[in-house]
């Protein structure tokens, strides 16, 4: 009952409801003026050939009188056809013709109208046969009926009319079936898609709709729900990993934080080792910050609300700082920095947020081709070098950092882009673990990526950022100062 | 010097209230935004500490009121919201720096420091002397001891830092938001690698060191042994 109702109520069921009614008015409409008009049509013209026949008589009796009228009424009847005559006198009498006497619908007519007969052996019957006719006044008293039989005619009309009605019943029939049988696909459809939901709702999320493969618009909104929530469940699964992690790379510090206090405080060295004790709390706290920061700043650079200040740049200046910063630690690891930069291009960006990507870059580049070189660094012997280079690749901006370091093994580089993964899982090595996870964030707020490649041996990271408008040229060239934000603000 | 501090936070006002009396500054209260701004009215601070988030009036209307009457009492504006636009709004509220809690002590004590002595905008100084050490702004040059010191660009803005700030603790962070423009913390020590190159120009070879590590703060050039 509840399906039926459904069914009923539905709106492919309602439209189809109200597209028949509108239907069987217009039909109706239509095949009613068609007859009206082919009625019309019909007795006009059975009514002008009564006239001229009228016309004819008319002149016999000029030249003939009374009786020669008779008499052609008389023969004229006696042929067979659909013409009707009686001429009677003033008393009503029949005088001559094929009728009995004169037809009620006629006795006070002017002019042609429409009556019943019955026809030889049917006389008297009510059965009777429709015809046309017309009353003459004939000088003398007489008078003169000329009529035509139409039964044929309007039993054709009334068998169209019927036929016509019939379609309509037959069509208004049909068309509700078809209704509801499309209302019923297009709800079961509609169905699934509620359903679904009503299962996500319910808590599972890995529910998809079913699609139709027929790639019409229901089969598109279905596509474009179900990518709504592959993208939902991907945000929910990483909002989980976040949690998850926070919780892990959150509270491993922070329990060796509590138990370096704890150990501090029940020290029975006293003083000293309270002042020790707390200046490790204090590190330990200043890590956790940064962590904590480059978290928020993940969340908020993929959140997407970072809106502000994003200009043109030209990309050779921010390698260039950042390659600056970075120059003198590199020498103390005994790495050579090489840059090779294009020239003139420029990005949308925010200066701070990409060069802070490429310091992570430059960053990891350094600690890992230390590590690669034993730690034994600081010697001064230039054990490697660390490529920064900045390239135009079709519509985009690349910049690129390799080293010549352990590199990253094919099948765990995507994973390396994760947030808190430290591939070689040793958690003694300094760093959040966000680093690249930080870069990769800001490359997608860019409208870029951050992809990992061999460096054959070593590492290539390579930002890809959309190319930028043209550069109003004011930046400065690689290595050269600009005048910081800081300083301007200070003056 | 006087320090206000507008902080609505209990606990965090009086460690600051405490820790700069302990350095020797006089350093009043105020729990919320109406009253600070009562306070800095009346034009006895020579640094105000203004909280951004505070009741009855927030930090950053607080220094805007005062700076549509005039006042240039230097600001430092603490915040929670550490990201490159919050510090925009801060800045451009008439702040003069910006500090994102949870910061240390040290850090907050050698910015409001800065901020007191720098110079006023008209006096442009176009020489820093320490000691024995020169630098001239105009033409690019430092000697020490009458004898030429040839700097990269770079060196030459951060000498020129630390010594528009002689006698006072900088900063590693201050460095690298000044020197340059920098928001970020390098997850290396990359400060300390600049600052052991310049030094081993600028003092190599002298008996008198004038560049010094500050432990556990930053650093201070400045001429004295002590």
């Amino acid at each position: 009952m509840t399906a039926l109702t459904r069914l009923l109520s539905s709106t492919p069921f309602r439209l189809t409801l109200a597209y028949m009614g509108a239907f069987v008015v217009a039909a109706g409409l239509i095949v009613g003026f068609i007859a009206w008009r082919a009625n019309d049509l019909l007795t006009n013209k059975v009514v002008e050939t009564l006239e001229a026949e009228i016309t004819g008589l008319r002149e016999q009796f000029q030249t003939g009188g009374a009786e020669r009228l008779a008499a052609i009424v008389a023969q004229r009847s006696a042929q067979p056809g659909s013409s009707l005559y009686l001429l009677v006198d003033a008393g009503g009498r029949k005088v001559a013709g094929n009728l009995n006497r004169v037809p009620p619908e006629l006795e006070s007519a002017r002019q042609g109208t429409v009556f019943k007969y019955g026809r030889g052996s049917e006389e008297g019957s009510s059965a009777a046969r429709h015809a046309v006719g017309v009353p003459l006044p004939v000088p003398g008293g007489l008078t003169l009926i000329v009529g035509r039989d139409i039964e044929d005619l309007h039993r054709f009309a009334g068998t169209m009319g019927q036929l016509g009605l019939w379609s309509i019943v037959l069509l208004s029939v049909l068309g509700i079936g078809a209704g509801l049988a499309i209302s019923r696909s297009v709800l079961r459809r509609i169905e699934a898609v509620t359903d679904t939901s009503r299962k996500i709702m319910a808590g599972d999320l890995s529910k998809r709709i079913p699609l139709h493969g027929s790639g019409d618009e229901l089969d598109r909104l279905s596509e474009n729900l179900n990518a709504m929530l592959g993208r939902i469940e991907e945000l929910m699964a990483a909002l989980r990993e976040v949690s998850d992690n926070i919780a892990h790379d959150l509270k491993t510090p922070l329990t060796r934080l509590r138990s370096r206090a704890e150990a501090a405080l029940r020290n029975p060295d006293g003083a000293a080792s309270y002042r020790d004790g707390l200046t490790k709390t204090i590190e330990e706290a200043d890590e956790l910050i940064k962590t904590f920061n480059s978290l928020l700043l993940i969340a908020r650079l993929e959140g997407g609300a970072v809106a502000e200040s994003m200009t043109p740049v030209d990309p050779a200046s921010i390698i260039g700082d950042v390659a600056e910063l970075y120059e003198p630690v590199a020498e103390e690891a005994g790495l050579r920095l090489e840059i090779s930069a294009a020239k003139g291009l420029a990005i949308d960006a925010n200066r701070e947020l990409v060069s802070q990507a490429v310091a992570n870059l430059v960053d990891n580049a350094i600690k890992y081709s230390v590590d690669e070189a034993n730690g034994s660094a600081g010697d001064g012997v230039a054990r490697g070098s660390i490529g920064i280079s900045l390239a135009h690749v079709g519509e985009r901006v690349e910049i690129a950092v390799a080293d010549r370091g352990p590199g990253v093994a094919p099948e765990d580089r995507e994973r390396a882009l994760a947030r808190f993964v430290r591939l070689e899982k040793s958690r003694s090595r300094p760093g959040s673990g966000l680093g690249l996870s930080l870069v990769a964030a800001v490359a997608r707020l860019h409208g870029g990526s951050i992809r990992l490649e061999d460096n054959r041996p070593g590492l290539r990271a390579v930002l890809s950022l959309p190319a930028g408008g043209a550069l109003v040229s004011t930046a400065g060239a690689p290595g050269m100062t600009r005048v910081p934000g800081g300083q301007t603000r200070r003056v | 010097m006087r320090v206000l501090v507008v902080e609505d936070d209990r606990e965090t006002a009086q460690f600051l209230q405490r820790s700069l009396r302990e350095s020797g500054h006089a350093a009043d209260v105020a729990g919320d935004g109406e009253t600070g701004l009562a306070l800095a009215r009346e034009g006895r601070y020579d640094v105000l500490i203004v909280d951004r988030m505070l009741p009855r009036r927030d930090g950053l209307s607080v220094v805007q009121a005062l700076r549509a009457e005039g006042a240039r009492t230097p600001v430092l504006i603490l915040s929670a919201l550490g990201e490159v636009d919050d510090r925009v709004k801060g800045l451009r509220a008439g702040g003069d720096d910006y500090l994102t809690k949870p910061y240390a002590y040290t850090e907050l004590l050698a910015r409001i420091e800065a901020l007191v002595r720098r110079p006023a905008p008209e006096e442009q100084v176009t020489r820093y002397s320490v000691g024995d050490l020169a630098l001239d702004r105009l033409s690019h040059k430092v000697t020490r001891a009458g004898e030429p010191i040839l700097l990269q660009p770079r060196e030459f803005r951060l000498l020129e830092y630390l010594m528009k700030h002689a006698g006072q603790v900088v900063t590693r962070t201050m460095l690298l938001e000044n020197v340059w423009d920098y928001h970020f913390d390098p997850q290396t020590n990359v400060i300390d690698v600049h600052i052991s190159r310049l030094r081993g120009k600028i003092d190599k070879g002298f008996a008198k060191q004038l560049l010094h590590t500050v432990r556990g703060a930053g650093y201070m050039i400045r001429d004295g042994a002590d």
